[in-house]
């Protein structure tokens, strides 16, 4: 394994291939920019391709009433009021366009008997609002921007994992990485980098999550200098699969409920109605019959508490659980085919039919699921300016999951495949703008290569025997216990006390083998910003003393006004990380009216 | 459940063979648990490629005792006790290290493929397509890119046809665009001579190991070469252009 | 990457450095058994047509006519399709003899068959080994698909299903007529055999993929088709099930032609049903 690199320059260079990493690579190169787009994996494999509901915007196909200043208020209020407004605000205004232009780019969603985009019902959302393909929309997405991109004249690196970024300055001017094939490294030049790496889940044992989602993106905006907000609210899911143990933790989509699907627990009864909060109470149904009724009849029905918010649902399964009325393997039951004939079934959920049959030999459509929460998605990233993208460092952005706030304290199902579009378009034109207007040229500092080349290869030469799999499924397991869906202090600091060990013993990780795809190698790198986050995480939830969104702390159970009005923000200091409570934006007068008009 | 074998092919394009590992199993596994499970104990540096594990990314594509499959939905309870499973990486494609495999000849092949090309949009600026028009297409889109297809195909893999064969994944995608009801492409010659749609003879293997269970040779493939036989082989069509000498709209 | 080389046994192309694995396949489940039962069972069915086609004798026992020999088209038929003392003369080859009428009629059913979609997958694999199963490596090294003659022909597969739909015609005619026995209407043993068959060989024409792309499948906005687009939704139904119907036809017409020919030759005695 030699220590040299070899160099690849663009004006901009995009981190992540998801559906956001994607979308900048388009409009950056629409702009005229050469543009490089670095995957971790095989392009079109990225999580956004798990995504299985929809992708929410108010179109206003199935429900005329539906514009984007509900979507806006929707999104707000899933999010307890602590969204980024202006990104809110974006968000849902250009989601409708950037659904539009997924069609003609040659995304096939389900239709309307006009001829138009079909919506479904989810979670938090006033209205049938979420474009689809079945239960496999994240598939369609990912797909037609990887054709599209394709024939955009974009360099993709496949299978290759950006270490650090580099800095000229404060500014910065590309990114170390190396290639899995060979384990060979390269350095890319770059005048803008827009970060599109995803989430954090993999710090967690049960998650929907897959393997590269270890927090690269906001690890590497953290080291360079940026801040992170949010990063306490994660989002479990609060159905996944929980039975055989292999596939703990793949994902269920929230389609069920939105067609037709009710939770239930070991007694057979739709328990969500006991577990309706006074912030919801006025929309949503307190009554079977009415719940029933809403699904025909959404003009005069209010809706169904299984479609409550993700946080909501999520503590609802985990107290049932608690409280002894779980399924025999410690989820409750998800039961759609009470309601809905086999065939409907399969043509809407045909995944989830599949999965469920393949992996739990459970027909669906005869029998319940059993499902509970799993981690998900973090609300929190990177502190990016709502127009463009930017972060706190000059020359690098960032958008979809690894940028924070416009979810807030909980993310809506829907949002996220919208907001991968909307922000992903705007950092990818806003990067180019940027690169072509800074022009000059950036220095690499040779030596600063050269020991990240010789820090990455240690783990070859140690001494120590330390198992990278091993550390980091204790991290894991230690996440998952500490720092879940239910906080508390006494857990927070065991749990930041156990990350500063596994850290010591992550710098005695010993690897065997030669650089080529070497997934112990592999391991032990992703190490370093997998407990980079988990620490964020574990440190912004300590510090937020209330329960909000995807934050509940046993002992500080209610929501507190001051904490509703300020982020946690989490940036590089001495070599550690500092933490400060700062205003959120000022929300607009306008939008204040709009928030408060019920629904 | 009790200890497997697993037969394992490690090493490179240069050298490498099967090597036999005991590794525990549990209830529900599926073989990507085992692999993984054999990884974090035994073997480190085991080179395996996946992601999902869900069957939604088409990454750990693999030959399980002969037969291409997907790591992450092969369930162990397949396989009779004391069985030795057998895992091979894909033997169509350059092999990195054991069992990743190079797949860039799937990438490149989709470079190739010309992209939509609509036609111009209702007096209203919208599009309509009504389901009907899009089901049969709908299932093109179900494919995870996982290439078993590409694999199992014997004009790739046994008879190296790579330059001037796209494979059964991009018939498909070739279909998707051809029966698109906003296309306005021929693409009939570029899949008859870009594509090269007559080297399949429609042995179905695609078919088999598709794990998004995707009709491709039946909806796919057949539907394109009937479509072929309409442009290149209707005697009748062919009497009318040779006597106007019409010409064919190009695909790109 | 990509290599140029072709027709290398090992699948290897110039600079494609594959899985060193020896061994031509890795499969452990008896994967020639498919091959090999198809090939027995095509084989059996060529031999005794063959056979059948040849004896030029046994093919019609009043009100049946096999369908082997339908449409009858000789003057001197056993029962001359059209009409008594009607047809040609026969046709004598030296050596050979009078050719029996069957050979005029099965080459036919025979191509349409032949260069069906379905039965060319079997014969592919079965015949051909290319391949005998998935992931077993091919027999043949050289290898043009069905790009170069003969076998380019198979693309004219939809046009031996209009002929195909001239024998089925004669064949639905032939089981009509078997309700008319002698002593006027009835129905036996062997007029159930012709009407199982008609239907089986009728599922089998219409379930053709030729039949479906005529039916509908050159469309691409079925939305302003809908006559064709239910047309064609129908046919692809039948045609999920087409393999069946290729091998349950195949069976139905070798054992009507068996059954008429057993009931001709006296060897088993039809029953009146009515």
């Amino acid at each position: 394994m030699a220590r040299d690199w070899e160099t690849q320059e663009h004006d901009v260079i995009v981190v992540g291939a998801g559906g956001a990493g994607l979308r900048a690579a388009i409009e950056a190169a629409a702009q005229g920019v050469s543009v490089g787009l670095i995957c971790k994996s095989l392009l079109g494999k990225a999580h956004t391709v798990m995504a299985e509901g929809g992708i929410a915007a108010a179109l206003g196909n199935v429900w005329p009433e539906d514009n984007w200043r509900v979507h806006f208020r929707d999104t707000m209020r899933g999010g307890k009021m602590l969204n980024n407004w202006r990104m809110a605000q974006l968000h849902a205004q250009e989601a409708p366009d950037r659904v539009l232009e997924l069609e003609r780019w040659g995304a096939l969603f389900d239709r309307t008997k006009d001829g138009r985009i079909l919506q479904r019902d989810f979670g938090g959302h006033r209205y049938a609002r979420l474009a689809h393909v079945g239960d496999r929309t994240g598939l369609e997405m990912i797909r037609t921007l990887q054709d599209h991109a394709i024939h955009q004249g974009i360099d993709v690196h496949m299978e290759t994992t950006v270490l650090r970024l580099l800095k000229d300055g404060d500014r910065v001017c590309g990114a170390f990485a190396y290639r899995r094939d060979r384990g060979d490294f390269v350095v890319f030049r770059a005048k803008a980098v827009v970060l599109a790496t995803g989430g954090i889940g993999k710090a967690w044992a049960i998650t929907s999550n897959s393997w590269e989602y270890t927090g690269d993106g906001h690890s590497l905006a953290l080291w360079a200098g940026a801040d992170l907000i949010d990063m306490e609210f994660v989002q479990f899911h609060p159905t996944g699969m929980v039975w055989p143990p292999s596939v703990r933790g793949i994902l269920v989509t929230e389609g069920v409920r939105g067609d037709g699907g009710t939770l239930k627990n070991n007694l057979g009864e739709r328990f969500m109605f006991r577990y309706i909060p006074e912030y919801f109470r006025a929309e949503t149904a307190d009554t079977e019959a009415e719940a029933d009724r809403w699904y025909t009849d959404k003009t005069n029905n209010r809706r169904t508490p299984d479609l409550l918010p993700r946080d909501e649902v999520a503590r609802a399964i985990n107290a049932e659980v608690k409280a002894g009325r779980g399924s025999p393997h410690g989820g409750v039951f998800l039961d759609i085919c009470a309601r809905r004939p086999a065939d409907y079934i399969k043509k809407r959920l045909p995944s989830m039919y599949h999965q469920f049959k393949e992996l739990a030999d459970v027909d669906i459509t005869k029998d319940p699921m059993e499902v509970g929460p799993t981690c998900h998605y973090v609300m929190g990233g990177v502190r990016v300016d709502a127009d463009s993208g930017a972060s706190t460092v000059p020359g690098l952005f960032a958008a979809g999951e690894v940028a924070g706030g416009l979810h807030g304290s909980n993310r809506l199902g829907g949002n996220s495949l919208s907001d991968l579009l909307v922000f992903g378009r705007r950092a990818g034109f806003h990067a180019a703008l940027y690169a072509k207007d800074r022009g000059g040229q950036l220095r690499v500092e040779p030596r600063e290569v050269e020991s990240l080349a010789r820090e990455a290869l240690e783990p070859f030469s140690r001494a120590g025997g330390e198992n990278p799999y091993a550390i980091q499924h204790e991290l894991q397991e230690t996440m998952q216990r500490l720092v879940g869906i239910i906080r508390t202090e006494s857990e927070l600091r065991e749990a930041i006390g156990a990350i500063e060990r596994l850290k010591e013993r992550a710098g005695r990780v010993r690897v065997e083998g030669e650089g080529a795809y070497n997934p112990g190698w592999h391991t032990a790198l992703d190490l370093r910003s997998l407990l980079t986050v988990a620490e964020c995480s574990t440190l912004a939830a300590l510090e937020r003393r209330e329960s909000r969104g995807g934050h509940t702390r046993e002992d500080y159970p209610k929501a507190d006004p001051e904490w509703g009005k300020v982020n946690v923000v989490l940036r590089r200091k001495d070599g550690g990380i500092a933490l400060a409570r700062e205003p959120l934006p000022d929300l607009p007068a306008e939008f204040q009216k709009l928030l408060g008009e019920p629904s | 459940m009790p200890a497997v074998t697993l037969r394992v092919f490690r090493g490179d394009a240069a050298a490498g063979g099967f090597r036999d590992y005991r590794v525990e199993t549990e209830p529900g596994m599926v073989v990507l648990d085992v692999v993984h499970r054999l990884q974090a104990t035994q073997v480190t540096d085991l080179a395996v490629r996946w992601n999902c594990k869900a069957g939604k990314c088409g990454s750990c594509s693999a030959e399980i005792n002969g037969v291409p499959r997907l790591l992450c939905m092969t369930r162990m309870n397949l396989f009779a006790d004391g069985e030795t499973i057998t895992l091979a990486p894909l033997r169509a494609f350059p092999l990195i290290r054991d069992l990743v495999t190079d797949v860039s000849y799937n990438y490149e092949k989709a470079k190739q493929i010309a992209p939509l090309r609509l036609k111009p949009p209702e007096a209203d600026g919208s599009y309509r397509m009504m389901q009907e028009d899009i089901d049969r297409i709908q299932e093109f889109h179900k494919c995870i890119e996982c290439f078993l297809c590409q694999d199992v195909c014997h004009v790739i893999r046994d008879h190296d046809t790579k330059p001037v064969f796209a494979g059964p994944r991009f018939f498909i995608k070739l279909a998707s665009l051809e029966m698109h009801p906003l296309d306005t492409r021929d693409r009939i010659d570029a899949i008859r001579r870009e594509a090269g749609l007559g080297l399949c003879n429609i042995t179905k293997c695609c078919t088999e190991v598709c794990p998004e269970h995707i009709h491709i040779t039946d909806n796919g493939i057949i539907p394109l070469k009937e479509r072929m036989v309409d442009e290149f082989f209707d005697p009748v069509v062919w009497l009318v252009r040779k006597l106007r000498g019409t010409p064919k709209a190009p695909a790109s | 990457m990509i290599g140029a080389s072709l027709g290398d046994r090992s699948g290897r192309g110039a600079g494609e450095a594959r899985a060193p694995i020896a061994a031509p396949h890795l499969r452990q489940d008896p994967w020639w058994v498919l091959p090999l039962t198809v090939f027995v069972v095509f084989t059996a069915f060529i031999v005794y047509a063959t056979w059948a086609a040849f004896q030029n004798a046994h093919y019609y026992v009043d009100p049946y006519l096999s369908p082997f020999y339908s449409p009858c088209v000789y003057a001197r038929c056993l029962h001359p399709t059209l009409g008594p003392g009607r047809g040609l003369p026969e046709l004598a080859v030296p050596l050979i003899g009078i050719v029996s009428p069957a050979i005029l009629i099965l080459w036919g059913p025979g191509i349409f068959r032949l260069t069906c979609y379905y039965y060319r997958k079997a014969y592919y694999r079965s015949f051909w080994l290319a391949p005998p199963a998935c992931g077993v490596r091919d027999a043949a090294s050289g290898y043009t698909g069905e790009t170069r003659f003969p076998l380019i022909l198979q693309a004219f597969h939809r046009y031996t299903w209009y002929l195909a739909l001239i024998f089925l015609g004669f064949l639905a005619w032939d089981a009509l007529l078997a309700f008319r026995f002698p002593d006027g209407f009835g129905i036996g043993v062997g007029t159930l055999v012709m009407w199982v068959n008609v239907l089986l060989l009728g599922l089998y024409t219409f379930s053709c993929h030729s039949c479906r792309h005529i039916c509908g499948g050159h469309v691409d906005v079925f939305s302003r088709a809908p006559s064709r687009y239910g047309l064609w939704y129908l046919v692809s139904r039948l045609n999920e099930r087409h393999p069946a119907f290729a091998w349950l036809s195949l069976f139905s017409v070798a054992l009507t032609d068996l059954y008429i020919r057993l009931v001709s030759a006296g060897m088993i005695h039809d029953v009146r049903i009515l």
